[in-house]
């Protein structure tokens, strides 16, 4: 935490999978960490635990990141909570409603799109406001294999995902220059609720012939978070065993 | 609220000169881009005068505002 400001950082959809590692290993790190949650309490309660009991700082909010509102709410609420800025923004929430494209409902198209990249959108736009007065900041969006290489299915997901490294892209052209970066995280397979219902023969199709874990996720993040990745923006890091290799 | 032409003029100046220009560069007919202010500087101002005298500033705003003197006639009139 030396050479960094006084900062929070705060992760979205942080209650469970690739979320509740990241908040963890940012805390390790040394940030207080805001885990933010839509419906799992108990879930954001467990991990605001944990990272306490290993002597970090946390605190859970509540918001559903599609709302409107939703990142005045959680921008806020950490940074009264822990007395700092927010200098790392974690874009992590993220829903899928998968189906062909020719039976994809509106709903699910609406639906995904808000909460996987307008959520993002205004966190992002809110977050910005901080950073560019501390000339320092930490964006990292969780994009997907998917919005790099197609998967049938998921046109939604895969809109939401590739639109992710796109604003992440322009994000770092926009700031850079204020000392802030933006970068995004393409996980492919990873071990979490979200893909328990994945077939497990495509695993052939995943050069590594494994799934990869939340914390292999996570530390990525954590090292765009850091002070060494100062000079690393507008990146697409795949975590994804060389699936989109 | 109510605030005077100068309290914002010295806030905006202050502001600006934070950027990089020089103070004695600040003039009320000065243009932004003779004093090198870009876009972005812009935004940051814009924050400064929201937290400072609630004035939200949008995008269509900034664009139209060409001089430090014109900046500061914006926002002293909607702050009034």
């Amino acid at each position: 935490m030396a050479e960094r400001p006084d900062a929070c950082a705060l992760v979205t959809g942080a209650s469970r999978g690739i979320g509740a590692a990241t908040a963890k290993s940012l805390a390790r790190d040394g940030w207080p960490v805001a885990v933010n949650y839509r419906s799992d309490a108990d879930g954001a309660a467990a991990v605001v635990a944990e990272i306490e009991a290993s002597g970090g700082r946390a605190v859970a909010l509540g918001a559903d990141v599609a709302s409107p509102e939703a990142a005045d709410e959680l921008l806020t609420g950490a940074e009264s909570h822990f007395g700092v800025p927010v200098l790392a923004l974690v874009n992590n929430a993220g829903i899928a409603a998968d189906n062909l494209i020719s039976m994809l409902g509106d709903e699910e198209w609406q639906r995904v799109i808000d909460t996987n990249l307008t959520g993002a959108f205004r966190l992002t736009r809110r977050a910005l406001k901080s950073m560019l007065r501390a000339r320092f900041g930490r964006i990292v969006n969780i994009s997907s294999v998917v919005g790099l290489r197609a998967n049938p299915g998921q046109a939604n997901y895969a809109a939401a995902k590739a639109g992710l490294i796109a604003m992440t892209k322009t994000v770092t052209v926009e700031v850079a220059r204020r000392g802030i970066t933006a970068n995004a995280v393409a996980p492919g397979w990873i071990d979490t609720d979200m893909t328990a219902d994945v077939e497990s023969e495509l695993l052939s199709h995943v050069p590594a012939r494994r799934a990869g874990t939340p914390e292999e996720v996570a530390a990525c993040v954590s090292f765009l978070a850091s002070d060494a990745a100062a000079y690393v923006n507008g990146a697409v890091l795949a975590v994804d065993g060389g699936l989109a290799a | 609220m109510s605030v005077t032409t100068e309290q914002v003029e010295t806030r905006v100046v202050e502001t600006l000169a934070s950027f990089g220009p020089d103070v004695s560069q600040i003039t009320r007919d000065a243009t932004f881009e003779e004093l090198d202010i870009d876009s972005l500087d812009l935004v940051e101002l814009a924050q400064v005068v929201e937290d400072d005298y609630s004035v939200i500033l949008k995008g269509e705003d900034m664009k139209e505002l060409k001089t430090v003197g014109q900046a500061i006639d914006l926002i002293v009139s909607r702050a009034e």
